[in-house]
């Protein structure tokens, strides 16, 4: 499979990325420009990748010439890739940080609603771990400081009652207008 | 209004998926609010990651609407919600490559670079080095540096992994940091600690005394963070196989004493790396494989799959070390990740013993389909090595092979497949006829042209020799029906090797190529008619040159030959003699799958080593006239590995001279030498001509000089010599630093190892694949025998190895290989000599006390007969 060594760099990660339970792309970033540089090949890539991983939770996998370490949670799965010399341990620690990262964040509701509602928070969590493929943080706790998202439950309260006041006078506009 | 609307629409009516049915345009609308005042940070941050969103899913944005809504997200910097701030940093860092004028933003992002608030100082220093070219870092080269030493980690890891990123762009300015790096690695903080050694080595490893230095540095103080010491490992055994450093240097000992690192990851790596160092003893690798051996039992699936792959790689060179792990992989072959149980049992494969196979086979045989590609591979790898270590078992494995054949798969991995089945026929005769059976089946059915083209070549050299070649026709003559052209024109060039050797399949061979002459594809038609004319001749010798062994010159290079030709018209004939001939392919018969010589497919279009020379030399105005370039050496070195100049000589035949490449690398960075050549004293009448100097040798940059020496004329068979050899040249000290050398210098010179030339370099390789046809094609016209004792040889291997390496030819019909117990064998050699004079050898080895050797040559010219057998002797 294969035989060089590793030579010495801190580029670890080639990419990562999320999908939802159907294998469609939620997020996903490729740090190696000479990997799949195209649109076409990143998907394809991904559904098989997604294929043959999203039956069995089997934690790693070998495909395409690249380690691929995943994680699974209710309707979304977790992806880091890295190349085949690369340290597995390497690669889960970025998956356990990027998981429990957006568990913390999303107060453990890591399922694919609750994701895409905070999917600024999502963005600068994946900025915050792995920054053009080199490991910046590996601590979730450090990442969430960071980041320093407040995920919201409920859109309302944040509206001023103002806000909702004119929302709600455009509103009875409108119907009568209509 | 209605702009609102649909917003709210989307916010709470839509289906799972908020995101689904974005439209780019509307989005883009949407963006004009960012022109609003006041801002409205939460609708502005909705509609920002609704853009990266977009981006992310490979949207495509034309530059002028990405620079419209860049420029108008640059007013979202008047605001000051922490969030909406870190998006604008994405937006930039995704738009910098899309979006015109980026870099508008250089001095809001160097403002929260150098800013109190610490969340944004981060962020801000990795958007902005994404924005920056090599003139505009200068600008900010003051602000860098104070951020690499920022005693805030966040600050600090940001300044240090943009840096790296910039290495490749302005490597001289980076370069200048390296001192605020120095500091960055002592910091208590783990990540700080990782990156800024990882910045330290890039910057410095061209420099080995460096990368030494820095090791030892932090070996003795020691790291916190596991990241930092993967790395460190990895200098060290990169260090270690450049230096080629004993295992009793200290870096070896840095990495055992890592194997007991309380973090799995390191102790990991460093098993890894001493499995993967070359030349491990035994010994050595132990403590690595019981960390392994351990590892195998995690409840972790990546951590067992790491040991069990990296025990796969140990197995492979040696087996005996993992045989104590062997009770461990057991358990592993019923793991529920298929990969980690595949691995099990190939590595099993390799340390079980012969009676263990039955029952791994069946054990795989049951999930076989179940794993992917890539480790379907690795299982045939697995079993074509199990098949030259027990010959005994491939019946069996031939049984698997042909079921995993017929199941569905990738090319790559049909390959592997036909590979391995080719293989195991070639090592054992007698599985010959099921092998071939097994792939004429397979050909019934395949897809891929490569390997149907290159099955039907194997069935065109090895049918006809069975007892039975009439029962191959008709596979042969279905692809002429049912395939594709190259197919086809494959399957005419078998059925004509099974026409010239079988006499009475003659007759129907000749009605089949009949029927291929009104074939629709020109290729094949001219191949039918072609053979159909030789066949009709019913010559042994021509059916020989050809129809079984094929051109053996180089294709480009028949190629520029025929140009010239045609551009300088003559009365004479083309001559095939003048067109350099094709290196044999080397093929190695230690690797796993052992790659099939195949000189009849034009696979190899690209420009030979030789071509590449032949190209070289041209351009030397001293070197003109001499004919085409016959053959070239490997190198051969004249210094020590570790001296101050290394010198390595590649030496290139002509018809009538040999010029002599010598390669130097000056490798002391205080010195810069000039008009380098290299003096040759010969011992016979060999006569220099010319010498070429190398211009000029600056500090580790390789530079050629060349000499010129004519062959001896009047006696053809003085083909060997001894050169002793001295380096003369001008030494200027330097500036180790700035290269720049002084103005005066003096002459030096510097004795070389003697250089030898030898009858090998007289003769080039050439495969034969059918070696008794061309053996009665050059008839005995010129056929000489003599009988020598090889006294101090032992075994038959030896005394092959020999012969083949001293005469330089390329042994055929696979005689290179001595079957085991015997005691006599026939080694059958081809080659073209100088002037373009085929040579065949037959070498009788007898084993008695020593080896006794009775070699027969055959050649178109009597002096080349002469020259064999007297270097021989």
């Amino acid at each position: 499979m294969d035989s060089a060594a590793l030579e010495p760099s801190l580029y670890t990660v080639k990419a990562v990325f999320i999908l939802d339970n159907d294998g469609n792309r939620l997020l996903s970033k490729y740090y190696d420009p000479e990997l799949y540089p195209s649109m076409k090949e990143q998907k394809n890539f991904e559904t098989n990748v997604f294929n043959k991983t999203h039956k069995a939770d089997n934690e790693i996998a070998f495909l395409e010439g690249m380690t691929i370490v995943y994680k699974s949670s209710i309707d979304l799965f977790f992806y880091v890739v890295g190349s085949a010399q690369e340290n597995e341990l390497m690669l889960m620690a970025v998956l356990n940080c990027l998981f429990e990262s957006l568990s913390q964040m999303l107060r453990k509701n890591v399922e694919k609603r609750t994701l895409l509602d905070n999917m600024d928070g999502v963005f600068l969590v994946v900025d915050e771990i792995i920054d053009g493929g080199v490991i910046l943080e590996s601590d979730p706790q450090q990442v969430i400081e960071k980041v320093n998202y407040r995920a919201d439950d409920n859109p309302l309260s944040e509206q001023s009652v103002v806000q909702v006041l004119q929302s709600a006078k455009e509103q009875i506009k409108w119907s009568i207008l209509k | 209004m209605i702009k609102k609307f649909d917003k709210k629409d989307e916010e709470s009516g839509s289906g799972s998926n908020p995101f689904q049915h974005l439209e780019k345009s509307a989005v883009l609308q949407e963006a004009r609010i960012f022109n609003e005042t006041p801002i409205n940070p939460r609708r502005c941050l909705h509609i920002l990651t609704k853009i990266i969103y977009l981006l992310n899913q490979g949207e495509h944005f034309g530059t002028t609407e990405a620079t419209e809504a860049f420029f108008a997200m640059t007013r979202l910097f008047q605001s000051n919600d922490q969030t909406l701030r870190r998006m604008c940093y994405l937006t930039i860092k995704e738009m910098a490559n899309i979006s015109e004028d980026v870099i508008i933003v250089t001095s809001s992002l160097t403002k929260d670079m150098t800013g109190k608030d610490d969340v944004y100082r981060g962020p801000a220093i990795r958007a902005l080095c994404r924005i920056t070219d090599t003139t505009m870092l200068q600008a900010i080269e003051r602000y860098m540096k104070q951020a690499i030493v920022d005693k805030v980690p966040s600050v600090s890891s940001s300044a240090l992994v943009s840096s790296l990123h910039m290495v490749k762009m302005s490597f001289d300015v980076v370069k200048r940091w390296v001192n605020e790096a120095q500091e960055a690695a002592s910091s208590d903080n783990i990540m700080v600690q990782y990156h800024a050694l990882g910045l330290l080595y890039h910057l410095r490893k061209n420099d080995r005394l460096a990368v030494t230095k820095m090791l030892n540095k932090f070996t003795k103080s020691g790291l916190k963070s596991p990241f930092a010491y993967c790395m460190m490992i990895r200098i060290a055994s990169k260090l270690l196989e450049e230096t080629e450093g004993g295992h009793d240097s200290p870096l070896f000992d840095f990495i055992e004493s890592c194997l007991r690192n309380k973090h799995e990851m390191v102790v990991y790596e460093a098993a890894s790396a001493i499995v993967h160092m070359p030349n491990c003893t035994a010994r050595e690798l132990a403590p690595a494989v019981s960390v392994l051996q351990l590892f195998c039992s995690s409840p972790k699936a990546a951590l067992r799959y790491a040991a069990v792959r990296t025990l796969n790689k140990v197995a492979m060179k040696h087996p005996s070390a993992v045989t104590a792990c062997n009770l461990d992989l057991e358990n592993l072959i019923t793991d529920s990740n298929r990969s980690i149980a595949t691995l099990a049992i190939t590595t099993l494969l390799k340390t079980g013993s012969e009676s263990s196979v039955d029952r791994l086979m069946k054990q795989i045989s049951s999930f076989v389909s179940e794993i992917s590609d890539e480790f379907k591979v690795v299982v045939v790898q697995a079993i074509s090595a199990l098949c030259q270590k027990y010959p005994r078992k491939h019946s069996v494995m031939m049984n698997f092979l042909s079921n995993m054949l017929r199941d569905d798969g990738g090319f790559e991995y049909k390959r592997a497949i036909v590979d391995c089945i080719i293989s195991i026929i070639e090592e054992n005769p007698e599985s010959k006829e099921t092998g071939l059976a097994h792939l004429c089946e397979f050909i019934e059915d395949c897809e891929h042209t490569v390997l149907a083209t290159k099955i039907l070549h194997l069935l065109g050299k090895e049918g006809p020799r069975t007892p039975t070649p009439s029962k191959y026709i008709r596979f042969i003559f279905n692809r002429v029906v049912l395939e594709s052209e190259a197919v086809r024109a494959a399957a005419v060039s078998a059925l004509a090797k099974f026409g010239a050797q079988n006499d009475d399949l003659l007759p129907s061979v000749l009605v089949l190529m009949k029927r291929c002459m009104m074939d629709s594809d020109d290729e094949v038609r001219d191949r039918a008619t072609f053979y159909m004319n030789v066949l009709q001749q019913k010559q042994k010798a021509l059916n020989a040159a050809y129809i079984f062994n094929g051109l053996s010159v180089s294709v480009p290079g028949l190629e520029k030959s025929l140009h010239q030709y045609t551009l300088e018209p003559s009365e004479k004939p083309f001559d095939m003699k003048t067109v350099p001939l094709a290196t044999a392919p080397i093929t190695e018969q230690k690797t796993e799958i052992a790659p099939v010589a195949t000189s009849k497919l034009p696979e190899k279009l690209a420009p030979s080593r030789q071509d590449i020379y032949q190209e070289q030399l041209a351009v030397i105005p001293e070197f003109q006239g001499l004919g085409l370039l016959f053959k070239s050496s490997e190198p051969v070195q004249l210094t020590e590995a570790e001296t101050e100049y290394v010198v390595r000589c590649i030496k290139h035949t002509f018809a009538n001279h040999m010029i002599f490449q010598f390669d130097c690398t000056n490798t002391l960075n205080d010195q810069l030498l000039q008009r380098v050549l290299v003096q040759m004293e010969p011992s016979e009448a060999y006569e220099v001509l010319h010498y070429v100097p190398a211009p000029s040798l600056p500090y580790n940059q390789p530079g050629s000089c060349y000499s010129l020496v004519r062959l001896p004329e009047d006696d053809p068979t003085a083909v060997s010599c001894t050169f002793s050899c001295t380096m003369k040249y001008l030494v200027r000290d330097c500036d180790p630093n700035t290269g720049e050398p002084d103005d005066d210098g003096y002459d030096d010179e510097y004795v070389l190892e003697d250089l030898e030339v030898t009858v090998a370099d007289h003769i080039q390789k050439v495969l034969k694949p059918n070696f008794g046809a061309a053996w009665e094609e050059i008839g005995d016209e010129n056929e000489k025998e003599e009988t020598f004792a090889l006294a101090t040889v032992r075994t038959l291997d030896e005394a092959v190895n020999n012969i083949i390496s001293f005469l330089g030819m390329q042994p055929c019909e696979r005689s290179d290989k001595v079957p085991e117990n015997k005691n006599s064998h026939v080694l059958f050699l081809a080659g073209v000599f100088r002037g373009g004079h085929d040579v065949l050898v037959r070498s009788r080895l007898a084993l008695a006390d020593g080896v006794t050797m009775q070699v027969t040559v055959r050649s178109t010219d009597e002096n080349v007969v002469d020259v064999i057998l007297a270097s021989v002797g």
